[in-house]
Parts: C-alpha cells; structure tokens; sequence
C-alpha cells in the first residue's frame, strides 16, 4: 500500500517535472533574445538583455522614466517616443495615447519589449533622474494634518534640480499594506541644498504613502526616492510672477522663492495662498522675511472656511477676485499654480478668461 | 457501437456543441464576446489550444496513465498538460509570430482556465474515443466553440444600440442569449446524435 502511494507520488512528480524541464528549456531557448542594443536620442547606445519591457531595461541601466503606476500601462507617464523596433502598437497602451501620439511614435515604455535592436528618443533632462538613498534627517510639523520632512542624501550624493520639480518616494510596507508604493512629493528646499531635499506632506485618509509619512517614519529612518521629475520649474524671465497654492502645494513655491533669494530678482511677484481656516496656515514666518527681503514680494493669505476663533482679518472667500490688484500687465506676467486639480482647473480658467493671462505662461503642478 | 469521425466532428459543432448543450467555457465567453475582433481571435486559440492538448492528452491518458495505474490522478495531470502547453505556445508564438502574438498572445493565459478545453479531454476518455475519434470531436467542439462565440458577439453588436433593462446590461443578457441559441440549436439534435 505504501510503496504504491510513493509510486504514484513519484510518477506524478516525474511527470511535473518533465513539463517543468522542457518549460525551462523553452525559456531558455525561445525568451532568449540576447543582447540587443537601445539607442537613445541617436547618441548614447545601451546594451541590454532583451526580452524586458523597455522601463525596466532603462531603469536597470539607472535612466528613469517617471512611472507613477509601476507598469501596469494605467497612468501613462512613461510616455517616450520609439522609431523602431517597437512592434506595434498594443491595445494595452491604446487607451493612454491620442491620435497624435501615435502618429508621432509615442509609446508607452512599460508595454513595450525591447527583443530587437530599439531607437528611441526621450527627454535630455531624463538623464538627469536617479535613485537617491536618503536618511531622514528632520520631521517638522507645520499643522496638524501637514509635515516637513528633510531626507539627507547617504555621502558622496547630491541632486541637481530645477526648483519647483517632484521627486518620487518609494515607501516600505507597514501595518496592513503588504506592497510597496511609490508617490510623487514636490521638493520645496532650494537646488542650491544639493545634499538634502525637504518635501512637505499633508495626510491624506487612507493614503498609502501619506498616513506611512505620518506615522511610520521617524529621523534616522532610510528611505529612497528618484527624481528629478517634472516640467513645473520657475522659468528664467524678467515676468511678474503669480505664485498660487493651496494646502501642501505651497512646497515647490517655498523651493522657487528660497531659489530667488539666493540668485537674486527684482521682479514683481505675489503669493496667493488658499486655506480653510486659521489652523491650516503655515509657513507664515517665512513668508514675512520673504516679504521683507525681496523688493517686490507680496503673500497674500486667502480663508475659505475662516471661523469665529480664527479672528481673521485678512482675505476670505475665492482667490480669483484678489488677483485683479496683483496682476498689472497680463501679457506680462507668468503663473504658477500647485494644487487640487479642481482649484487649478477654476484658477486656470479665470486667469485666461477674465484677467487675460497667456495660457502657454500658465503653469502647474496638479496633485489629485 | 463506433461512430465513424466524420459524425462525431459535425455532431460537436451542432448537436453536442461545447459550449450551447455543455455550458462549458463560459467565462471567456462571456468577458471576450463585446467586439467580433476579439471573439474570432479568442476563437481561434481556443480552437487550435483544444485540438492540440486533447491529442496530447489522449496519449498521457492511454500510454502514462493507465500503464502505470494513476487514472485517478487525470484531472491534475490533464490540467497540468495544458497549463504547460498553453505557456510553451505563448513563447513560440512570441518569439516566431510577433504579430499573431500581439492580436492573440493576449488571450492565452486566459484559455489555460478555459472549461471547453478539460471538459473536451475528459469527455474523450468517458466516451472511448479512439485517437482519431478524438481528433475529430476536439476540431468540431473547437469549432463549435468558436461558433457559438462568434454569434453571441455578432448579437451584442446589434445589442449596444438597443434599450436593454438596466437589470440585464452585461453578462445578464449575454446568458439569456446564450439561451436562446441553445434551444436554436436543439433543432439539429434530430440530424445526429452522439451522446
């Protein structure tokens, strides 16, 4: 009876394995593509081990595409254009590309499969995203729901950034969430700091990475994160600057104007910042010696929900209306918003209808 | 009684088919049945899937299986032959067809979970199929199975423009069609019958 239940075992084991083998074998022989070469903006050429999605072959070679769903072709940020050796187009990437970009050879790279030699071309200022290794050097709380961290960069690091781009964090599992997640924060130090990076995060309910933020990390901790991403950065003009935010979306700005400090500007600028009551406000200080430094500078604190005990003075209501004595030569003057998709939707639309503004000198940063 | 190949291919398309008189592989049938382009392509895999592991099968069953006694054991080994081959064929597919790949590589995991294609390898063992039997009745459940997708995308087509009760939008209504051609096909049990 025993030797029949070890027979049978051992029969249908052998017959798991030889499936097993020749699976192998065929990997080995069929998903073998070797190397093959990705050439980059027709100048660098990469050798890579094909057969990986064209993402990964980058990031392996430390070119990061930002990707802020991890591959799985549903947010449509690695957009980069492929000339040849793409295959086709796939009916997994159809939905994130319009006419256009396929017209004009945009692919998503964490669908495509690099199995034959690649050309391809991606932004020169991608080269600059790396992995950063960071220990947690300072935890400020600015309110109640909204924390200033500074991660230091582990010796020998340093980043090289446009004051007002994002970095992405990769955070660790914790409590119930088993996986990893990676989320993108706005740096709000100067470039100048290239040793360390300061980000500002607002809890959010249930957020994955912010509640971690939150609640787990403590000085001392390790964290990684890549960056530089993003093409929200102060332009170089002599334009008067509207600065917008709301909530933890004042972070790049904080990054612009600590920026100017250091270079320098005479230029007219005004910093609207919306909030719901009192206890939302922050950075005020800072603000004031702002104020104080630069010749032209104005921040203007806006309540939405301001109650009895606030005992608020200062402006209440929409930002749209007070614009009108910040602005003086719409032609002249670039905005910069960072915030909810809903407030940068409406300031969008008032500064373009009812004050005039360009809207290719519009820019923002949209968290949702 | 033997019944001869060409019957029993004709028979699994119309009177016995898979999927209207078994109910079997009903899951992609219903998910993949929205555009007649997908349902040909899912089709057609299924198809070619079935014949293929029902022939492979055949020989595990009658040359493995039995010699050695382990008959009982033929649902996991059935299942494990198609599982293998279903990924060994995603791997030729890919390498050798890159564009038969990409119109029906996407369906291929699907199909290793496909019911049409185990019921189809253990009807063939409960019926006696001899090898060519089986030949014969996987190509017509395949084709079979084909059919009857086809149609049901054919219908959900025409369906998309037309006021379907909130209640019945989706899998409701695609299972009451499914019916429908059921009992449509019942009027061919009187040319054959096999089972």
């Amino acid at each position: 009876m025993l030797s029949r239940i070890f027979q049978d075992i051992g029969l249908m084991s052998a017959i798991g394995v030889i499936l097993a083998l020749i699976m192998v074998l065929a990997q080995r022989w069929l998903s073998n593509y070797g190397e093959v070469t990705i050439n980059i903006n027709k100048k660098r050429d990469l050798v890579v081990t094909g057969g990986n999605t064209l993402l990964a072959s980058l990031a392996d070679k430390q070119i990061f595409i930002p990707s802020a769903c991890g591959g799985r072709g549903t947010c449509g940020a690695c957009k980069c254009q492929v000339f040849e050796g793409g295959g086709p187009i796939l009916p997994t990437e159809k939905p994130q590309l319009t006419k256009e970009e396929m017209a004009d050879n945009v692919r998503l790279s964490c669908q495509v499969k690099v199995k034959t030699d690649i050309n391809i071309n991606i932004p020169e200022e991608i080269f600059n995203i790396r992995k950063f290794n960071s220990v947690i050097e300072e935890i400020i709380d600015y309110t109640y729901d909204i924390k200033g961290v500074t991660f230091k960069l582990t010796e020998g690091q340093s980043i090289d950034f446009k004051a007002g781009q994002y970095v992405q964090l990769e955070t660790k599992p914790y409590a119930k969430v088993k996986q990893k997640a990676i989320r993108a924060y706005s740096i709000s130090s100067k470039p100048e700091l290239n040793n360390r990076i300061q980000l500002i995060v607002r809890l959010v309910p249930e957020g994955i990475c912010t509640t971690w933020v939150h609640t787990q990390l403590k000085v001392g901790d390790k964290v990684d994160f890549t960056g530089p991403y993003g093409d929200f950065y102060l332009r170089d003009t002599e334009a008067d600057i509207l600065f917008v935010a709301g909530g933890s979306g004042s972070a790049p700005i904080k990054s612009m104007l600590e920026h100017l400090r250091e270079v320098g500007t005479s230029r007219k600028m005004t910093y609207f910042f919306g909030a719901r009551s009192a206890k939302d406000l922050y950075l005020g200080d800072e603000m004031r010696t702002f104020e104080e430094y630069f010749d032209d500078f104005t921040y203007v604190p806006v309540l939405s929900h301001a109650t009895e005990e606030d005992h608020w003075e200062g402006k209440t209501g929409f930002l749209m209306p007070y614009f009108k004595e910040a602005i003086r030569d719409p032609k002249n003057t670039e905005a910069y918003l960072c915030g909810s998709p809903g407030m940068i939707a409406a300031v969008t639309k008032s500064l373009i209808n009812d004050y005039g503004i360009d809207e290719g000198k519009i820019y923002y940063d949209s968290f949702g | 009684m033997e019944i001869s190949a060409f019957v029993l291919f004709w028979a699994a398309i119309f009177t016995g088919n898979i999927l209207l008189t078994y109910f079997l592989g009903m899951c992609s049938y219903l998910s993949i049945s929205k555009e007649i382009e997908s349902a040909f392509g899912l089709g057609i895999a299924v198809a070619f899937v079935l014949i293929v592991t029902s022939a492979l099968n055949w020989l595990v069953y009658y040359y493995i299986l039995i010699p050695f006694g382990i008959v009982y054991l033929q649902y996991i080994v059935f299942i494990i032959v198609i599982a293998a081959f279903v990924q060994f064929l995603e791997l030729v597919i890919e390498r050798y067809t890159p564009s038969l790949y990409y119109s029906l590589g996407i369906f291929l995991p699907l199909i290793t979970v496909n019911c049409a294609i185990l019921g189809v390898g253990l009807f063939m063992i409960i019926r006696k199929y001899s090898f060519i039997q089986t030949l014969a009745f996987s190509a017509g459940s395949g084709i079979g199975w084909l059919l009857a997708i086809l149609m049901l995308a054919a219908i959900r087509r025409k369906l998309k423009e037309k006021m379907v009760p909130a209640g019945l939008r989706g899998a409701a209504i695609s299972l009451i069609i499914t019916g429908i051609m059921a009992l449509g096909f019942i009027g061919f049990s009187g040319i054959v019958q096999i089972q």
